[in-house]
């Protein structure tokens, strides 16, 4: 039975099974995997009115610690979608991170998230995943047009027909779809039954991850500590909603998996970190260890593999999940604009795109985690200095990476951008996510919503798109809006193109502008 | 951006260079790494031009005649 082999992961709310449908199906778009990440792009598809199925071997809304970082732009995504404000209420907002060493009860380091003010998102809440994930099927329960299946195993994948095989405890069918969107995770099924290659570094080392409950008044930031006094390389230190703290302990490689959860070893390094007074209960100790690699492509054929199946980064930089909603946010208004009758080869950008962004995420957590756990003595010895030089000297500090924090990855180079014909000077450049700002009583990222759209300090005369005129001043300097100004906005809200004195035939120039 | 200087620069070149020693003066190898670690930070960041550092790193990367 496929229910007792998920007998051990712990539960936060369960669902009737699914029973199978009577005969084989064929479907737009199947969405194998029921995380935050296919969950989002099964909202962003299914608000554009597509027919989506999802289907999830589980049948419920697993608990444990998993993601809890949500990023401004994963914010952004989720407002476009109607979601994040339900997010916001529940989550802990925070934008500051301090940065410890050893005993020193003075940070060495602090910095903000949100280092540009007036915009509607936090720099970042924290969140428990499966919050996340409630929410978003709440949002999708109201979508008559989207079917979540739950008890739903794929067993088997024809490639050349786009046909999977189902099983479920009540039996099992076929199903053929136009296109499959594998969000099955970092396990992906998908992706080896598919014979897919998945490259990159194995790090050696195993943390723990202790979610504890406890009321304490610290402030909503993220703490982190080099060389703690309670042992390890680092530790990190979480607010999360419900009086939840996610407590991080580096251990090192060779060690005992199973000792490393008990209580009586886990308590004293709770301890060290929050003090002898504070009554605490366990909520979920678990160890974790990390990869850092990604598949060759992300997309094949009519398979497209987003998020933790495509892509593994190490924690420290919450860029996993982030950076999985960035793959919906940039995939689905290309699948949408496909499924409509444009060119196939749109999906191919979502490949380059989906790429770099991916190289990106894994450049700075292998950084981020060189830095912490130097692999040489010479590695140790930079990053001492570093710690040392910080204290008294500021320019040190920027050296200091205890995770570079997901910001949203840029396409300057893309086949989707189009270079600047003008000089510049200010502004958000083409390949830039757009940057929000006040707009009419509201906010200007919310105007901008999922569709092309232009942007201009005043009306646009004979254009077949909608404009959105910035009535801000922090939105006229933000863009460097100067009267003849035109921005042109991709659906994910990129700034696919910008002129200075603007006509309409410029539009010529832009690829794909369906 | 600047190519690295690699012409003789220092007036005193033996002054500068017995500095450089003098900073380990009674350090475990350990300390001296971190010490030159201090100072390879400090100047990168008082040349604050990428470019320039990365020459020099190709210059300290090029092995010697003398193996």
């Amino acid at each position: 039975m496929l229910r007792d082999r998920f007998d051990h992961i712990p539960r936060h709310r369960q669902f009737e099974p699914t029973p199978p449908p009577a005969g084989a199906e064929q479907t737009p778009v199947v969405i194998v995997g029921g995380g935050p990440v296919g969950l989002t792009a099964a909202l962003d598809l299914g608000q554009r009115g597509h027919r989506v199925v999802v289907l999830n071997q589980l049948d419920f809304i697993a608990a444990g610690s998993k993601a809890i970082c949500f990023s401004k732009r994963t914010l952004d995504i989720w407002n476009r979608l109607g979601v994040a404000q339900r997010m916001i209420d529940k989550g802990v907002i925070w934008n500051v991170g301090k940065v410890f060493r050893s005993s020193r009860r003075e940070p060495v380091f602090e910095f903000d998230m949100l280092p540009v003010k007036d915009q509607e998102m936090p720099g970042f809440i924290n969140l428990q995943q499966y919050w996340a994930e409630e929410y978003l099927i709440d949002a999708l329960l109201e979508l008559p047009n989207v079917e979540l299946r739950w008890g739903h195993q794929v067993r088997a994948i024809d490639p050349a027909e786009n046909r999977l095989d189902v099983s479920t405890d009540s039996g099992s069918y076929t199903l053929k779809a136009d296109w499959v969107i594998a969000s099955d995770g970092s396990k992906s099924a998908l992706r080896d039954m598919l014979g897919l290659d998945f490259e990159g570094r194995v790090f050696e080392d195993n943390f723990l991850i202790a979610d504890v409950k406890f009321e304490d008044e610290r402030p909503s930031e993220r703490w982190f500590w080099f060389d703690p006094p309670w042992g390890g390389a680092s530790s990190l230190l979480h607010k999360q909603p419900d009086d939840v703290w996610r407590l991080d302990f580096q251990l090192g490689w060779e060690i005992d998996r199973e000792a490393a959860i008990k209580p009586e070893n886990v308590e004293p390094k709770v301890r060290g970190m929050i003090g002898d007074d504070i009554p605490f209960s366990e909520e979920w100790y678990s160890v974790y260890t990390f990869q850092c690699r990604r598949m060759a492509r992300f997309v094949h054929d009519r398979v497209i593999f987003i998020g933790d199946s495509a892509h593994l980064v190490s924690p420290f930089g919450a860029r996993g999940c982030n950076g999985g909603v960035a793959d919906c946010d940039n995939l689905i208004w290309k699948l949408d604009a496909v499924l409509g009758g444009a060119d196939r080869a749109l999906i191919e950008t979502y490949n380059d795109e989906a790429i770099t962004t991916a190289d990106e995420n894994i450049l700075n957590s292998s950084r981020s985690t060189d830095f912490m756990t130097p692999k040489s003595a010479v590695s140790q010895a930079f990053r001492d200095a570093v710690l040392d030089l910080a204290e008294h000297e500021p320019f040190a500090r920027p050296f200091v990476n205890s995770g570079r924090l997901s910001t949203p990855v840029a396409y300057p180079g893309s086949t989707l951008t189009v270079k600047d014909r003008d000089s510049w000077d200010g502004g958000v450049p083409p390949g830039y996510p757009a940057v929000d700002a006040p707009h009419d009583d509201a906010w200007l990222l919310r105007e901008l919503g999922g569709e092309w759209k232009l942007l201009a300090a005043a009306p646009v005369a004979d254009v077949p798109l909608s404009t959105v005129v910035a009535d801000s001043p922090t939105a006229v300097e933000r863009y460097a809006l100067t009267p003849g100004v035109v921005y042109l906005l991709r659906p994910d809200q990129y700034v696919a193109a910008r002129w200075k004195n603007f006509t309409p035939a410029d539009l010529g120039d832009v690829p794909w502008l369906t | 951006m600047a190519d690295l200087n690699r012409q003789p620069n220092l007036a005193n070149p033996d002054d500068v260079y017995q500095q450089l020693i003098d900073l380990h003066s009674g350090c475990s190898e350990e300390e001296s790494h971190r010490r030159n670690a201090k100072l390879v930070l400090c100047l990168a960041n008082h040349i604050g031009d990428p470019e320039v550092i990365r020459q020099a790193v190709e210059v300290a990367a090029r092995e010697s005649d003398h193996g």
